[in-house]
């Protein structure tokens, strides 16, 4: 039970790490990203594709990646998201849609239907692990990648809290219209924005590679877990997302205990649970559509 | 200095501004009045770039500004402030003021500061710089929001009925801050229902109906033309 709370905690910090640029965009900009599990698998054939060709570790050629996903979050942001955005809500869904299809396909194309990991690449690290007292088992790679979460999500909120850019962006995402009347360009505070969330995602598809396999169409489960994360965790807050991830993680390992297949319902059910529960306390979930049909039925 | 030239903003088929032709000179404080729907806090708009122009020119200091957006004409000098308070209310009153002055005001971190208390301690708000600013009632909210734009360091600051919602105590401290924006040397335009408060304030007076300028001058000489006194209570009164 302990044992598979710690590995919940731990499985936890991967989503986590998934879910801090999905959670940050929403938080910035109100864009439900669809292509945030696509984008990050595109960032681990990317690493892979480096550290394959320059046979070097894919530490290194997250260096190069980060600001690779970065530029591109910069490019999108003002190609494509800010015109979405400008024709109301229901447009950057179907936009980031239509990017996930373009980045899964266009990735098929390139690199096949073969299933990758850069787990070899990372030599002994990906199977290492610490034995507690008890018999738990603390893999490095999971505590490394609770580790990176926790620093970037930390990172992230220091930056909101103290930077200029950070506070720039917390005023344009209360209020873009005002913050121009501040004189902040909310333009580029967007742009920026998507930079930095897309350097997120570049870090959390190099942990993916390392700790599982993926193939160009692993997109849409990345970002089915991260979406559960950030609900559960309350939408745009960062230490939400962190809690909301492991909270996550923790509910699947339980939910494999019960029942092999518990993994993923245990997931759904909280994600499900968490769901109602919010909708029950904004009082949206109420029974006058009931009352209202039954008026309108004649007498 | 801050000048509308055929200023025209069409909505659709309804003009809300018709060709405006607006001026104020440095240091002067200009009053702007006239009934609901008249078109002032839209021509407010255009000056600050928040709509872009249907029609006309906007310019700052002989230089036009027409085509810039809101940002960096507020890095230019021109400060606005809105008629409903509207903080960033989830951020501190001095982070609220910081932020303006490291963007709109182009300061360094040391200057933010400084440019951010000098604001607040005018507008009467450092006693409550630490306070969360959806904490605040309707005054401070308005006080903040004058030292936002204070903070931006403007040449011309556009008040947008700050008086409004406030009882006559509260409106007269109001008065005490922009008088003493005022002898820093700050532009002021200034649209208000309350009359006695503005009076207290401007040089010369603009009254706009239906989207044009009816009459402008001295204030009791543009309250007393007939065009003024028919817009407000009907013709054949005067």
């Amino acid at each position: 039970m302990i044992d598979q709370i710690v590995q919940g905690v731990l499985l936890g910090g991967y989503y986590a790490l998934v879910a801090c640029g999905l959670s940050f965009m929403y938080g910035v900009m109100r864009i439900i990203n669809l292509a945030h599990g696509s984008l990050a698998i595109l960032a681990a054939f990317l690493v892979w594709y480096i550290t394959e060709q320059l046979a070097v570790s894919p530490f290194i050629a997250l260096l190069i990646v980060v600001p690779i996903m970065a530029a591109l979050g910069w490019i999108l942001q003002r190609t494509v998201l800010d015109r979405s955005l400008r024709s109301g809500p229901l447009t950057p869904l179907l936009s980031t849609f239509g990017i996930a299809i373009i980045i899964d396909n266009g990735l098929f194309e390139r690199f096949g239907a073969d299933t990758r990991s850069l787990a070899p690449n990372i030599g002994d690290l990906s199977y290492k692990s610490w034995t507690l007292p008890g018999g738990v088992t603390v893999g490095q790679l999971g505590l490394l990648t609770l580790g990176v979460a926790v620093v970037l999500i930390v990172g992230l909120q220091l930056f909101l809290k103290y930077a200029p850019l950070g506070r720039a962006i917390r005023a344009t995402a209360e209020d873009p219209d005002t913050a121009e009347l501040m004189g902040i360009n909310s333009r580029s505070v967007y742009a920026a924005a998507a930079a930095i969330a897309l350097g997120t995602v570049a870090i959390a598809g190099a942990f993916l590679g390392m700790r599982a396999t993926f193939d160009p169409y692993s997109g849409g489960a990345q970002l089915i877990f991260a979406f559960e994360a950030v609900v559960i965790g309350g939408t745009g807050s960062l230490w939400g997302t962190l809690l909301g991830a492991i909270a996550l993680g923790v509910a699947q390992n339980l939910g494999a205990q019960v029942n092999p297949k518990g993994f993923l319902i245990a997931g759904h059910l909280l994600f499900f649970c968490v769901l109602a529960v919010r909708v029950f306390a904004a009082g949206g979930f109420s029974l006058n559509w009931l009352k209202a049909l039954w008026r309108s039925q004649p007498a | 200095m801050l000048t509308a030239t055929g200023a025209t903003k069409r909505f659709g088929n309804f003009i809300a501004v018709d060709r405006v032709d607006f001026a104020v000179s440095r240091n002067e404080a200009v009053g702007i009045v006239g009934p609901n729907g008249a078109g002032k806090t839209t021509l407010l708009n255009l000056l600050a770039g928040t709509y872009p122009l249907s029609a006309g020119s906007v310019s700052l200091d002989g230089l036009d500004v027409s085509r810039t957006d809101a940002a960096a004409r507020c890095r230019m000098g021109i400060g606005r402030s809105h008629q409903v308070p509207r903080p960033f209310v989830d951020m501190t009153v001095f982070e609220n003021v910081f932020v303006a002055a490291s963007s709109g005001g182009s300061c360094t971190r040391a200057e933010g500061y400084k440019a951010s208390i000098a604001s607040l301690d005018l507008c009467g708000m450092l006693s409550n710089a630490n306070r969360t600013a959806a904490t605040l009632g309707l005054l401070d909210r308005k006080r903040l929001e004058l030292a936002r734009a204070l903070a931006t360091n403007p040449k011309v600051l556009l008040l947008d009925e700050i008086g409004a919602g406030l009882t006559d105590a509260e409106a007269s401290e109001l008065v005490t801050i922009i008088l003493q924006l005022r002898a820093t040397g700050i532009t002021i335009v200034w649209i208000e229902h309350i009359l006695h408060v503005l009076l207290q304030v401007i040089d010369r007076l603009v009254c706009m109906d239906s989207g044009v300028v009816i009459a402008q001058g001295k204030p009791e000489e543009a309250l007393a033309h007939p065009a003024v006194i028919e817009a407000y209570l009907g013709s054949g009164v005067a």
